[in-house]
């Protein structure tokens, strides 16, 4: 019982959501499981917000190793809740958009969560450069293709790729940097990508299958029986 | 190369600070080369150093290059300047702060170019925080640039709703079923833009801006196959290689990362005087990336000299 019903719920809306697509008058039935679906979307961050609580909370009762960091969380998220709940500095009345200007909650926004986000990217800078350094060894050939395609595309996505082969005439355009950057993302790179998305394409079907027909049943947890 | 938005007494002095940074990085990395041929390694911090460097010189001294627009980005541009004025363009913020460097100066001057050309803008996002960015091109662009233009009759924001590809499933049919008001709770059927408009199906134009997931491959595959509907995109560098498959019969075309956006930002400015003097953030930030493009290439070159050396002392073993 305990995992039956779940396994029968699986396997009705995954049959009435590939048979609403071939169906047409089924159609409907489809869409609003997909709305079901959206309405049970929101409730995960009930979920999400509760388990943050509970995982920093558990860290600041016990002290354990950082617990002083779980304290920014805790006064941040009820902070930001507060700001967004109750719309505090809000131009508008309480039907205005959580976003509006001058409003608290976007003002927070992009005076704190917008510099702290772009920076944490920002750091990738330097671990590429760190990591190119390292990896990107004429080791074999294959390592020396993966090399010369880098620095193509390196160049190519610079307009120094321009300014370096600009002078080779357009009969020959395609030795040119940025030419030969494009070719490398339409012709190898494509084929790569395609073969790819394939392939994830059959798993996806394949596993869907699986979890509709019950044969798949990890994802209910316990024991597979 | 040229100077921008640099007022003619400062001229010199920029020229000077870019003289000493280039050369100041030049010399560094034959330095390091000279040090790479007598076996010394580089250490992490010396190359972060660099970065450093090559990052905050074209921004403290200003650079901007020409930039040229690429077919996949002049078929996104072409698309929006040979639709009639008045037609019905989604915009979808998919991205976050993270993403937004890259990605938010495309959002703008897709804004801007749509707005002049007069078309209809419905814009939403399937990232929580998109909509907080949508916010930041209204500060800075909407409300300074077309002062004249009215909310919900030039264009609506209907924010975020929670669902992922679960809220394209439904608005491929039904706008109105998922989104019964805008983001200012105005009822769906009192918006203008909306008129004659049920679902995606009814729009001219999507273009998804983003790069993560939800996101652009969500719109191609729920909305853009089944609804037939023209989709085009602006994502982060490190997402394009994986959407050319979808180039240029699924996507009509796709901005990727900065450079994207600076030849849009480009060809916007060809275009449009009244762009002259807007903020061109991606040209500017071509720079920065040119910059260390060329110091990322540099260390390529000494890490392989490094191995080449390592290697013909080992076989003199």
């Amino acid at each position: 019982m305990k995992r039956g019903v779940p396994l029968i719920i699986t396997f009705v809306v995954g049959t009435v959501l590939i048979f609403s697509v071939f169906i047409p008058p089924m159609e409907n039935l489809g869409e609003n499981f997909t709305l079901f679906f959206d309405i049970i979307a929101v409730f995960a961050f009930f979920l999400g917000g509760g388990n943050l609580l509970r995982v920093h909370l558990t860290k600041l009762t016990r002290r354990k190793r950082d617990w002083e960091y779980s304290i920014v969380t805790i006064v941040g998220f009820f902070f930001m809740l507060a700001c967004g709940l109750f719309k505090i500095g809000n131009p508008g009345d309480i039907s205005a958009s959580l976003t509006a200007e001058g409003s608290w909650f976007q003002t927070i926004y992009d005076n704190v969560f917008v510099p702290l986000g772009s920076t944490m990217y920002a750091l990738l800078a330097f671990f590429v450069a760190s990591a190119s350094y390292r990896a990107f060894r004429a080791k074999n050939r294959e390592a020396t293709i993966l090399l010369i395609a880098a620095f193509i595309i390196l160049l190519g996505r610079t307009p120094l790729g321009t300014f370096v082969t600009g002078w080779i005439p357009d009969s020959f355009s395609v030795l040119q940097i940025p030419n030969l950057a494009i070719w490398i993302m339409n012709s190898p790179n494509l084929a790569g990508q395609r073969a790819i998305m394939i392939g994830i394409g059959l798993g996806v079907v394949s596993m869907s299958l699986r979890l509709i027909l019950g044969i798949e049943r990890t994802y209910l947890g316990g024991e597979d029986k | 190369m040229m100077n921008a938005f640099t007022p003619p007494l400062a001229l010199a002095l920029v020229d000077i600070g870019r003289i000493i940074s280039l050369t100041l990085i030049a010399a560094g990395l034959l330095w390091l080369f000279i040090r790479a041929i007598k076996l010394k390694e580089v250490e992490r911090r010396v190359i972060f150093l660099f970065i450093f460097i090559s990052v905050a010189a074209p921004i403290l001294f200003p650079t901007v290059f020409k930039e040229k627009a690429t077919p996949v980005v002049k078929a996104v541009f072409d698309k929006i300047e040979s639709l009639p004025p008045g037609s019905k363009v989604l915009l979808s913020y998919d991205f976050d702060p993270a993403m937004a460097p890259e990605v938010q100066p495309m959002a703008d001057a897709f804004s801007r170019h749509c707005l002049v050309k007069g078309h209809k803008i419905i814009y939403m996002c399937l990232f929580a925080t998109g909509q907080g960015q949508f916010t930041r091109t209204m500060e800075n662009v909407i409300r300074p640039e077309f002062p004249e233009k009215i909310d919900g009759v030039d264009y609506v924001n209907i924010g975020y709703k929670a669902g992922n590809e679960g809220v394209l499933n439904v608005i491929i049919s039904d706008f109105k079923k998922m989104f019964p008001t805008d983001v200012n709770a105005v009822p769906y059927d009192s918006i203008e833009v909306f008129k004659g408009i049920r679902s995606c199906k009814d729009l001219d134009l999507i273009i998804s801006i983003g790069g993560g997931r939800p996101g652009i491959k969500e719109w191609v595959l729920f909305v853009g196959d089944p609804g037939d509907v023209p989709i085009a995109t602006g994502v982060a560098a490190v997402v394009a290689p994986q959407l050319y498959p979808y180039y240029p019969k699924q996507l009509l075309g796709l901005l990727g990362g900065v450079k994207g956006a600076a030849e849009y930002e480009s060809e916007l400015v060809a275009h449009y005087s009244r762009f002259k003097d807007s903020p061109t953030p991606a040209l500017l930030m071509m720079g920065p990336q040119t910059l260390a493009h060329i110091v990322i290439m540099a260390f390529i070159i000494i890490g392989n000299v490094l191995f080449i050396q390592g290697r013909r002392k080992e076989g003199k073993r």
